[in-house]
């Protein structure tokens, strides 16, 4: 396995953490959130964020959307400062955020509504090529006829789904997810990795993935970087060696079992001393 | 029978067992028209005062609704304005608290002032009653949505409006329609006092010239209008408020495992 803390940044690179730091609150209850941070992430790469909680994982998407500002340090987006060229951003969380008076398909429409070129388009394509783009992107999550339903009608499995559809309705350069399996049993989080895989494979746009779960950055990311909390840095950086498509199954195999047994110590290594007094 | 429509059944049948027992009361212990006349007494004198009382219930009511359209009207804005701007929220929240404390009767004689008895005051006055709690309203829907959501829109580029338009206002419908029942009531009391004060016309004023006649069947018979357009009102706006909002009342046989 490669292990590489340093990339060199190429024509490819879409994402460039430069030094970031960030701090919140006043100056007597600083917090660093994040402590001189770099990191690379290449066109198309699918990357894994791990570490303990409150390391900085989600803050990490945060800056890249340009949801919240660095306190000192550069993202660079595309070839220029994080705001500075517009670019499709596709999000998904733990909690999949539909709003309950739309049914499923407008909600996973609600992008089209708002990013350029689609908005412009919105009125007139909304019945037909729209509705057809947000049906068929439901069918490949298995959701086919539940395009009419109403967020409530569906179980969390299903809501997580749809929250992906809305995620990549329109086809975002850039896709951000913080934990978006976190709250799903593990059979139907299983399924979800294939059906994210899939689209994955199909529309290849930047993905950065935050989770906890070990297997699930395995079995997803091409790329997995190991963060440690207060401050909040990358301290790994790997590749996950692993062919495409991969499978479950592959997730029991020896080389797959002793990296994410790998990066469990890393994590576990960092938890902070008890101090006896 | 089903046990909604024995619901149904029960509930009219106690409305009307008040309405009998009051009658009763009154025939035990005999008491005086003066003090309260008997529900029978008060439907006599709506029949045979109808002709005499239609006018000015429709005076009531129309004043009611100009003041109350006025007041979603504002109160939508001002609702809008506090909720997403923090500085709005600082400045006009204390600024409202405190003018909600104000007893309405003591601002109708500023508003006669300006401008005359009649009409005029009557309308201000129900527009100042149902205000607050549309304002109130809105305000809290708008300020509690979910940060997440405002991320996935803000990620998407989207303004200010957009989020308005397409998230916060509406997941405050809900908040608005409870809003609406109270604040039409409301309405009707801000109309009734001001036509006590200052007004020729209007069922508020029929029940002050009733009562110092010691009329008092008239006065309850106004009474009751008033209950009844209240009580009109605040269903109409709960089928309103069904219809719209029906995704906030949703029943768990829908959902799926």
């Amino acid at each position: 396995m490669m292990t590489a803390t340093e990339l060199p940044r190429t024509d490819e690179t879409f994402i460039e953490l430069e030094n970031v730091t960030l701090t919140y609150g006043r100056a007597d209850k600083q917090v660093t959130a994040l402590g001189l941070t770099n990191l690379l992430v290449n066109q198309g790469d699918f990357v894994a964020l791990v570490g303990p909680s409150g390391c900085g994982k989600s803050t990490i998407l945060k800056l890249v959307t340009g949801l919240i500002t660095a306190s000192e340090g550069y993202v660079y987006v595309a070839g220029r400062e994080v705001g500075a060229t517009p670019i499709r951003v596709g999000m998904a969380f733990q909690n999949p955020t539909m709003l309950p008076w739309l049914t499923v398909r407008d909600n996973v429409m609600m992008p089209l509504k708002i990013v350029p070129p689609f908005r412009q388009e919105y009125g007139s394509k909304k019945k037909t090529e729209f509705r057809d783009r947000a049906d068929a992107l439901l069918k490949e999550v298995g959701l086919a006829n539940f395009g009419d339903k109403h967020p409530w009608q569906l179980s969390g499995g299903m809501l997580q789904r749809a929250s992906l559809c809305r995620a990549l309705i329109h086809e975002p350069q850039l896709l951000l997810l913080d934990e978006p399996f976190g709250a799903l049993d593990q059979f139907t989080r299983e399924e979800l990795w294939a059906v994210m895989q899939e689209l994955w494979m199909k529309l290849k746009p930047t993905v950065l993935l935050v989770t906890h779960d070990l297997k699930e950055a395995g079995y997803l990311a091409t790329r997995i970087c190991v963060m440690r909390t207060r401050p909040g840095q990358i301290v790994d950086d790997a590749e996950v060696p692993f062919p495409r498509p991969r499978t479950i199954d592959m997730s029991y195999t020896p080389t797959f079992v002793s990296m994410t047994q790998r990066l469990r110590e890393l994590i576990v290594a960092q938890r902070p001393v008890k101090e006896t007094v | 029978m089903s046990p909604q429509a024995r619901r149904k059944v029960w509930s009219a049948v106690l409305i009307v067992g008040f309405f009998v027992l009051w009658e009763a009361l009154c025939w035990l212990f005999n008491v005086s028209d003066i003090i309260v006349p008997k529900p029978s007494q008060i439907i006599v004198t709506l029949v045979q005062r109808g002709p005499a009382l239609w006018p000015h219930t429709l005076q009531t009511l129309y004043t009611t609704l100009v003041g109350f359209g006025f007041g979603i009207f504002i109160g939508i804005a001002l609702g809008v304005l506090i909720g997403s701007s923090r500085l709005a929220y600082d400045v006009a929240y204390p600024l409202l608290v405190g003018f909600a404390s104000i007893p309405k009767v003591a601002v109708v004689p500023i508003f006669v002032l300006w401008f005359g008895s009649g009409t005029v005051p009557a309308v201000l006055t129900a527009m100042i009653m149902c205000i607050f709690p549309i304002v109130v309203n809105v305000a809290t829907g708008l300020a509690t949505t979910e940060p997440e959501l405002e991320d996935v829109m803000r990620a998407l580029r989207a303004t200010k409006l957009d989020i308005l338009w397409n998230v916060g206002l509406p997941r405050t419908m809900p908040f608005f329609f409870a809003s609406l029942k109270v604040a039409v009531t409301l309405a009707f009391v801000g109309t009734v006092i001001s036509e006590t004060v200052a007004s020729n016309r209007g069922i508020g004023n029929v029940m002050m010239i009733a009562s110092s006649n010691f009329d008092v069947p008239l006065v309850f018979a106004g009474l009751i209008i008033l209950a009844f357009l209240g009580v009109a009102l605040y269903a109409i706006f709960s089928l309103i408020e069904s219809k719209i909002t029906g995704w906030a009342h949703r029943k768990d046989e829908f959902a799926m495992g």
